[in-house]
């Protein structure tokens, strides 16, 4: 009986025959090595910015996915990820799918739900895959040695990574907010670049807002802000209060936009193709 | 088995119990001030091969849309085999069908498409796949991106992908637009054989040829209105019992036809010869009495029309939905003359 699993399968598998996808994993892979080539080649040169960890970046590798995942939020990771959320329902349209699957036994949510979990499951796969090349760009470089935290402990290699990985996984909070709009954006624009172009320039109208004087006290819930999260893993004791902060605010903009999609979706008119 | 083209198959007494395959009433579709369909009623009957005959945006694709539950009617319902298709997909369980071209995606092989579309069915639809290549002679092609495809290729892949369904209701929309002569021949060929293995098809056309060929019932649609529904076999018999007739006095002659038991609709057409309609018998009287009138006739003959002119007669004009052609009186044996036009 085919339902939401098979729509998902069948997705990942479309997913892989595109050129896009691999362009954005493909990104998500080479950031990381060429961030590691550039800190090799200003080997001699003071890292000492004043950004966090950038200190670090000679000293441990496990320093180099931290500060991808701080510059990343900028453009980087909101572009991956719109990539293939603002294409997943918009390609359907440009090839004219839509009604050769909506004419099959499967219900719209059923589609619906499994393109979601697809467009979903690659944008965890291109953060993990990201920071797992940077890991291990950054440790052949810099080693894989133990960090100070945000709070000026040290923090044990081992632990580190760990807290490494945690920070992806809290980094996927707003990253999810980000496909919710990518979803919709592709469901209502029915136009891949439109789509990818448009959730990218929220997530840069956002951060803009959040740069712009006098709006300080809208700062906390930007979206934008929320990136910046799993810096609390990196405090000695843990500060959950930016995690959960990051989760309200992320659903405040991703429930509504996902529910937007899906009702457009849902009632939309396979008028063309 | 499915009737010959042209035979009363749709005979409701003949059909099956149940359902019928496609019942749609007062189907309308509007956006905004414009009216895409404007009232569509009409039967497929179980064993039908339905000609959905019109002119382009005449409404047929829009049509066919709703009855596949792609686009919500503004007013009015579709059902298939009693069930409703804008309430659930499970609707469409033994239909099947595709409206303008088929579509697929272009970076995946005719057979994954197909693999793809037979997991979205399920209920078997995978051990279909060889069936339906082979049946639309795709097998060779099977392992090509569809990106690559011809026209052609993608129509047949559209007619194996709706047989994956193992449908019992097939809607075609245009299924011979862009073929070339052999395609089109082959197309014709290949939905007769799916007729004849018990399929009801409901095929969406402007092509008259094509639905001439494979076709018994009818429905000519115009301006988003049907302006004739019926048998093919009883739209062509009650137009070709009219006749022409051209004698040494008209104006008597007109008179004399008028007041002729047996003789109906007789009146001058635009090149000023009478037209009228009449049984065989009924000639041979008026010949008689027209030779009593003292208008001597000159010539009468039976015209011949074909379903495309009854299709233009139909679909051109001033607008108004013309009406059905005439019937010839009724001696009682005759066939049933054909539905009006709503």
């Amino acid at each position: 009986m085919p339902g939401i699993g098979t729509v998902y399968r069948w997705e990942l598998f479309k997913l892989r025959h595109q050129k896009r996808t691999y362009l954005g994993l493909g990104a998500a892979i080479i950031v990381p090595i060429l961030f590691v080539v550039a800190i090799r080649l200003q080997h001699h040169h003071d890292h000492g910015g004043d950004f966090a960890f950038s200190s670090y970046l000679n000293r441990s590798g496990l320093a180099v996915p931290l500060v991808i995942l701080l510059f990343g939020a900028v453009w980087m990771f909101p572009l991956i990820t719109a990539l293939v959320a603002g294409d997943i329902f918009a390609s359907e349209d440009h090839n004219g799918t839509l009604k050769t699957i909506f004419t099959r036994s499967l219900e719209r949510w059923q589609l619906f739900v499994g393109k979601t979990l697809a467009a979903a499951t690659y944008a965890v796969t291109a953060i993990l895959l990201c920071g797992t090349v940077a890991v291990v760009a950054g440790s052949l470089q810099s080693g894989f040695n133990s960090l100070q935290s945000l709070s000026g402990t040290i923090v044990t290699a081992p632990k580190a990574l760990e807290l490494v990985y945690v920070s992806l996984l809290i980094y996927l909070i707003p990253i999810a907010a980000i496909v919710c709009i990518g979803l919709l954006l592709s469901a209502v624009t029915r136009n891949s670049a439109a789509a990818v172009v448009g959730t990218l320039m929220i997530s840069l109208l956002i951060q803009l807002i959040g740069v712009l004087p006098g709006l300080g006290s809208v700062q906390p819930y930007l979206l934008s802000t929320q990136f910046n999260a799993w810096q609390g893993l990196l405090r000695t004791p843990i500060d959950w209060s930016p995690i959960v902060q990051a989760a309200w605010v992320c659903a405040l903009y991703g429930i509504p936009a996902i529910l937007a999609a899906f009702l457009v979706f849902m009632r939309r008119d396979v008028a063309g193709g | 088995m499915n009737p010959e083209p042209g035979s009363d198959a749709g005979d409701p007494d003949a059909a099956h119990a149940g359902p019928a395959p496609i019942e749609v009433r007062g189907l309308v579709k509007r956006y905004g001030e414009l009216t895409a369909v404007a009232g569509v009623d009409l039967t497929v009957r179980s064993g039908d091969v339905y000609g959905y005959l019109g002119p382009n945006g005449a409404g047929k694709t829009t049509s066919l849309r709703m009855m596949l539950g792609l686009i919500r009617p503004t007013e009015g319902s579709v059902r298939l085999f009693g069930r409703d298709p804008q309430v659930s997909v499970r609707a469409l369980e033994g239909v099947a069908g595709f409206v303008e071209a088929p579509t697929f995606y272009p970076y995946l092989s005719a057979r994954r498409n197909l693999e793809m579309l037979a997991a979205y069915d399920g209920f078997g639809a995978s051990g279909r796949i060889d069936d339906a290549l082979e049946t639309v002679e795709l097998t060779s092609r099977e392992r090509d991106r569809v990106g690559g495809f011809s026209h052609g290729m993608r129509q047949r892949l559209g007619i194996a992908a709706s047989l994956l369904r193992d449908p019992k209701l097939l809607l075609l929309d245009e299924p011979a637009t862009g073929l070339d002569p052999a395609g089109m021949r082959d197309m014709r060929l290949l939905i007769r054989r799916l007729a004849d293995q018990g399929m009801t098809v409901l095929l969406s056309s402007h092509l008259l040829t094509e639905v001439e060929d494979v076709c018994n019932r009818v429905a000519i649609v115009r301006s988003g209105r049907i302006v004739y529904e019926g048998e093919i076999a009883t739209l062509k018999r009650g137009a070709s019992s009219l006749y022409r007739l051209q004698t040494t006095d008209d104006e008597r002659a007109l008179a004399v036809c008028r007041a002729q038991s047996g003789i109906a609709d007789a009146r001058t057409d635009e090149h000023g010869r009478i037209t009228f309609a009449a049984e065989e018998g009924a000639v041979g009287l008026l010949s008689q009495a027209l030779v009593e009138s003292g208008a001597l006739i000159v010539a009468m003959a039976p015209q011949t029309v074909t379903l495309e002119d009854l299709f233009f007669s139909f679909t051109e004009g001033d607008g108004a939905a013309p009406p059905p052609p005439a019937a010839p009186p009724s001696t009682g044996h005759d066939a049933p003359a054909p539905e009006p036009a709503r």
